[in-house]
C-alpha cells in the first residue's frame, strides 16, 4: 500500500512501487485528465504537480510520491477558474485538447514560481510540452494574459 | 484577439452520452418528404440535426467528428446562426455512426477528412435550420391569428413585429411539431448573420482546460480490460510464425494472449501490465519481403525510375518540343520523406460485443468506417454496431484509418470481455500509414523574357488511393499523387505532369494537406528557381504568371503586401514566399527565416493571407493557420520517417522531433474575404509553408533545399 495525496485528498493504492505515477493516477484514481503521450518524458502530457514541482509523471515511479502532494490537472482549481485555465479559455488555445492539460500544469507551475515571466522564462519552461496542433502561439499569450488576471483578482 | 461576447454556458454533453438522449429526427434533406415524423412529445425534431424541447434548450447534433479543427463549435454557429437560437441555450451531441442520416451528403459516407466540415456540409445543415425556423414562425403565427410575414425571429423567439408579441421557441414546440416540414426553406442573407463571421469562443475549450474532455484513451467500461498488441518488426506483411506466452502469462494482471490480425494481444488488468507482458513474449516473425526493404534502396530505385516516362495526369502543350528548342534550360530532381501524423494522442479504441452486435468507443475520423469494420469481424449487420465517437487527440489523416479499430474488436471478441487496446508511442510511429516518400524530376526552359515557356514535372512514388485499392477503373494516376502538381496555377504553355507509380509496401495515408503538402514544396520551389534564373523577383514573377488565377493572385499579394515584401529585414533574415490551393482553399505564406552559422534554421515571422470563402469563426481560421504552420515547419525541419530491413527506424519524440514553443515563430494570418462559397481550413495552412521557408533558406545563403527535411549540415558557414 503506497499512500499518496492527490488534489487534497489522501488516497492509498494497492500497486507495485515502480509502477509510474500516471497510471495510478489514470486507472487506480480514474483521474484521466493527465494523459500518456510518449512514456519517455519527451512530450509533457502527463505532466503533473508533486509538492508544486512540474514533473513527468509518466517516467515518476509511484513510490517516488509517497506520503507527497500531487496535483492534477483536475485539483489545479475547483472550478476551472484558475486564471491560466481561464486564460486559456479566453484566447481559445486549445484545438484536439490533448496535450493541454500537460501544457497548463507547467504554466501553472511557472506562474506560482515567477509572477511574470518573460517570453524567454516561458520558452525555458514550456519546451518540454509538445503540442501537435501547434498552439505555442496562444499559449505564449495565454500566459502573459493569466499574469494580468492573476493580477486582477481571486480565482 | 476580439472575441464576442456570446456566453459560454453551452450545455455541452459528452460524446459518450450520445445514444442514450439522441433526438428522434428523419431525413429532411435530400429525399425527407414533409411526412408525420416519428417524435418524442415535447420535443420539435424537424429532422436528425437539430431539436427544441419546451424550455426552448436548443440540441444541434453535430456529425464531424471533433479533432481539433472546432467542428463542434463550427457546426453549432451554421445551424445556430440560421436556426437563430440563442446561444446561451444551446448543447451539442456527437452523431452516432447512422450514414443514412448523418453521411457527409457530398461524399456518401460517414468519414471526415479532406477539410470537408463546413465545406460540404454547409448548406444541408442551413436548409434544416432554416426549415425548423419558418416552422416556427409558422407556429406563432398560427397561435397569434396573424400572416406569416408578419412574424420575425431573434434569437430563442418569434416576435410579431407590428405588436411587439414574443413567443419563445419552448412554447412553440408542441404546434410547430405539428407542422410539416418545408422542404425548400429560405436561406437568410448573409447581412442576416448573427454568428457566422464572428469570432465565437469554442464551446470545447472548458472541457478542455480541465481535464474533463473524454478522449478515446480516457474511455472507461465498467469490466473492461486493457491490451498492448506486439506487432511485427516490418512496418507491413509480417505474421506471427509461432509464440510462446509462458513468461507472459505468469506476470500477476495479465489475463489473456490472443493472436489478432496486427500481432499478439496482450490483455490485462491495466496498461503497464499489458506492457511488460508484451516485453515477456517470444514471437517467431514471418516477415514476409518487406524485410529486406530500406530507405536507400528506395530512394536509388526511384531516381533510376525517374529517366522513365510515366502516366500523363496532366499535358498542355508540347513540353518535349519546347524543351528541345533549346534556350535557358533548368533541371532539378527534389526529394521529400515518409512522414508519421504523430497524432499526441496515440491510438487506441474500446470494444465490447453485446448479445447480437458491438459496442465501440473511439477517437475516429471514420465513424462509419468503424462501424462497417466492426460489423464485419462481428458478423453482424451495421446497425448493430453503435459507435460512440470521444473526443480525438489529433487526427491529420491518420485517424481515418481503422486498424486500430480491428485491434479492439478483434480483442474483444476473442477474450469475451470490453477491452481497450492502446498503442504505444512506438507502436504509432512504426505502424502508420505515411505520407509517401517521393522522387521529382523538374525540367523547365525559359523564353527570351525569363519566363517559363516549358514544364517538365515527373513524380515518382506510391499513390495513397492505389495502395489502398480505392483508384476507380481506367484511372491511371491517383489523384492523391499529383495534387497541387497537376493544377499547376501558373500560366506556361507546355506543361506536363506524370507519375510513375512505385510502391514498396510501405503503408501510405492521408497526411494533413496530403498530396498538396510535398507538392506544393516542390513546385514552389521550382517556381522560385525559375524566378532566381531569370534574375526575377519571386512574387513579381508568380505574380506574372497567375493572371488566369485570380484567387491565388490575391492571396500572393495580401500575403507580400502584409509582409512588407521588399522592404529592409534585420541583417542575416530574408523572406520567402509560396501559394498554393488545397482543399477548396487558397492560402500564400511569406516567411522570415535566418540560419545561425552552424546551419540552425530559425523561423521569425509567418505571414499567411487565407482564401477560404466564407469564414463561419474568423479567429479558428486563424487557429488553424498558426497550427498548420507549425505542422508544416515541423515536417520541413525535422520530420523523416527512414525503414530499415523493413520496420521503421524511428521509435518516440527523441528521434521523431517535434518542433516546440522555444521555436516558435510569430504567425499572422490575414483573412481574404473572397465572398467564395466555404473552403476547407484544417489543411489549406499546410502546403505553402515548406517552399515558403526553404526559398527564404535559398534567399539567404544561396543554397536551394531540395531535399526535406532541411539538412543544417549543408547550410553550416564553411
Amino acid at each position: 500500500m503506497i499512500t499518496l495525496v492527490v488534489n487534497g485528498k489522501s488516497q492509498r493504492v494497492d500497486v507495485a512501487p515502480d509502477i509510474p505515477l500516471l497510471w495510478v493516477i489514470r486507472e487506480d484514481l480514474r483521474l484521466t485528465g493527465t494523459k500518456y503521450g510518449c512514456g519517455m518524458a519527451l512530450c509533457g502530457a502527463c505532466t503533473v504537480h508533486l509538492d508544486g514541482t512540474p514533473i513527468r509523471s509518466c517516467v515518476t515511479p509511484v513510490s517516488a510520491a509517497a506520503g507527497r502532494k500531487v496535483t492534477t490537472i483536475e485539483g489545479l482549481s475547483p472550478q476551472g477558474t484558475h486564471p491560466v485555465q481561464r486564460a486559456w479559455m479566453e484566447l481559445d488555445v486549445p484545438q484536439c485538447g490533448f496535450c493541454q492539460s500537460g501544457q497548463i500544469m507547467s504554466a501553472a507551475a511557472l506562474l506560482a514560481q515567477k509572477a511574470s515571466p518573460t517570453d524567454a522564462d516561458i520558452d525555458s519552461a514550456m519546451a518540454g510540452n509538445i503540442c501537435r496542433c501547434g498552439t505555442y502561439q496562444r499559449i505564449r499569450a495565454a500566459i502573459h494574459r493569466a499574469v494580468a488576471l492573476g493580477k486582477g483578482g481571486a480565482r | 484577439m476580439k472575441a464576442a461576447t456570446l456566453s459560454r454556458r453551452a450545455l455541452l454533453k459528452g460524446s459518450l452520452a450520445v445514444g442514450a438522449g439522441l433526438t428522434v429526427g428523419f431525413h429532411l434533406l435530400p429525399r425527407g418528404a414533409g411526412a408525420a415524423r416519428a417524435q418524442t412529445a415535447g420535443v420539435f425534431a424537424p429532422n436528425q440535426w437539430l431539436s427544441i424541447d419546451r424550455d426552448g434548450l436548443v440540441t444541434i447534433t453535430n456529425s464531424v467528428p471533433e479533432m481539433g479543427q472546432g467542428s463542434m463549435t463550427t457546426t453549432t454557429i451554421i445551424i445556430a446562426d440560421e436556426l437563430d437560437a440563442d446561444w446561451k441555450k444551446i448543447r451539442v451531441n456527437q452523431a452516432p455512426a447512422d450514414p443514412k442520416r448523418y453521411a457527409n451528403p457530398i461524399t456518401g459516407s460517414q468519414s471526415y477528412g479532406g477539410s470537408r466540415g463546413v465545406r460540404d456540409h454547409m448548406e444541408m445543415w442551413r436548409k434544416a435550420a432554416a426549415a425548423a425556423r419558418e416552422m416556427l414562425k409558422q407556429a406563432a403565427a398560427d397561435e397569434w391569428g396573424v400572416p406569416v410575414d408578419s412574424v420575425d425571429t431573434e434569437p430563442g423567439v418569434v416576435v410579431h413585429r407590428p405588436t411587439g408579441r414574443r413567443l419563445p421557441y419552448g412554447r412553440l414546440v408542441d404546434r410547430a411539431q405539428a407542422l410539416p416540414v418545408p422542404q425548400n426553406p429560405t436561406l437568410k442573407t448573409p447581412d442576416k448573420f448573427r454568428y457566422i463571421g464572428k469570432n465565437l469562443h469554442r464551446l470545447d475549450a472548458p472541457e478542455k482546460v480541465t481535464g474533463r474532455g473524454i478522449y478515446g484513451m480516457d474511455v472507461q467500461v465498467p469490466g473492461m480490460l486493457v491490451a498492448s498488441i506486439e506487432r511485427p518488426p516490418v512496418v507491413s506483411g509480417g505474421k506471427v510464425q509461432s509464440f510462446d506466452a509462458t513468461a507472459t502469462k505468469a506476470i500477476p494482471g495479465v489475463k489473456h494472449v490472443v493472436q489478432v490480425t496486427s500481432g499478439i494481444a496482450v490483455v490485462a488488468d491495466r496498461f503497464p501490465t499489458a506492457v511488460a507482458g508484451r516485453r515477456a513474449l517470444k514471437v517467431t516473425w514471418d516477415l514476409g519481403p518487406m524485410a529486406q526493404v530500406t530507405s536507400a534502396q528506395i530512394s536509388s530505385e526511384y531516381a533510376a525510375l525517374s529517366k522513365q516516362p510515366g502516366q500523363v495526369a496532366r499535358k498542355d502543350g508540347d513540353a518535349e518540343k519546347a524543351l528541345a528548342a533549346g534556350g535557358r534550360t533548368l533541371e532539378a530532381a527534389y526529394e521529400v520523406p515518409f512522414l508519421e501524423h504523430a497524432c499526441m494522442e496515440p491510438m487506441n479504441a474500446t470494444a465490447q460485443i453485446t448479445p447480437g452486435g458491438c459496442v465501440v468507443w473511439a477517437p475516429t475520423q471514420n465513424p462509419g468506417g468503424t462501424q462497417a469494420t466492426a460489423a464485419r469481424i462481428v458478423g453482424v449487420p451495421p446497425e448493430k454496431v453503435t459507435v460512440n465517437t470521444t473526443l480525438l487527440g489529433g487526427g491529420f489523416g491518420r485517424r481515418g484509418e481503422v486498424d486500430f479499430i480491428v485491434d479492439a474488436v478483434e480483442t474483444a471478441k476473442a477474450v469475451g470481455a470490453p477491452v481497450k487496446v492502446m498503442w504505444t508511442r512506438e507502436d504509432d510511429i512504426r505502424h502508420g500509414f505515411y505520407r509517401p516518400a517521393t522522387y521529382n524530376v523538374f525540367r523547365a526552359a525559359l523564353d527570351g523574357g525569363g519566363m517559363p515557356i516549358a514544364w517538365s514535372h515527373r513524380i515518382v512514388g506510391p499513390g495513397i488511393l492505389a495502395q489502398k485499392r480505392r483508384l476507380p477503373a481506367n484511372t491511371p494516376v491517383d489523384p492523391a499523387a499529383v495534387a497541387g502538381a497537376r493544377d499547376l496555377p501558373y500560366d506556361i504553355p507546355n506543361l506536363q505532369v506524370e507519375w510513375l507509380n512505385k510502391d514498396f509496401g510501405v503503408p501510405v495515408g492521408f497526411w494533413r494537406s496530403v498530396g498538396s503538402s510535398q507538392n506544393a514544396f516542390i513546385t514552389e520551389s521550382f517556381i522560385d528557381e525559375l524566378a532566381h534564373l531569370a534574375g526575377k523577383d519571386p512574387f513579381e514573377y508568380r505574380r506574372a504568371l497567375l493572371g488566369k488565377s485570380p484567387r491565388h493572385k490575391a492571396v500572393l499579394e495580401l500575403a507580400a503586401a502584409r509582409a512588407g515584401w521588399g522592404s529592409p529585414l534585420p541583417a542575416g533574415r530574408a523572406r520567402g514566399i509560396a501559394v498554393a490551393f488545397s482543399y477548396g482553399s487558397y492560402a500564400a505564406h511569406v516567411i522570415e527565416a535566418s540560419v545561425a552559422p552552424d546551419g540552425a534554421v530559425r523561423v521569425h515571422r509567418v505571414v499567411c493571407a487565407i482564401d477560404c470563402g466564407i469564414a463561419v469563426n474568423p479567429d479558428q481560421v486563424k487557429a488553424q493557420m498558426e497550427g498548420g504552420a507549425v505542422y508544416a515547419l515541423t515536417a520541413a525541419l525535422y520530420g523523416r520517417i527512414t525503414v530499415d530491413k523493413g520496420g521503421v527506424q524511428q521509435s518516440n519524440f527523441d528521434n521523431y522531433p517535434m518542433m516546440r514553443i522555444n521555436e516558435m515563430p510569430v504567425v499572422e494570418t490575414h483573412i481574404l474575404d473572397s465572398g467564395a462559397p466555404p473552403g476547407g481550413l484544417g489543411e489549406p495552412g499546410v502546403p505553402p509553408v515548406a517552399p515558403a521557408l526553404c526559398n527564404a533558406i535559398f534567399a539567404l545563403t544561396g543554397k536551394r533545399v531540395r531535399t526535406l527535411p532541411v539538412r543544417t549540415e549543408e547550410l553550416r558557414k564553411a
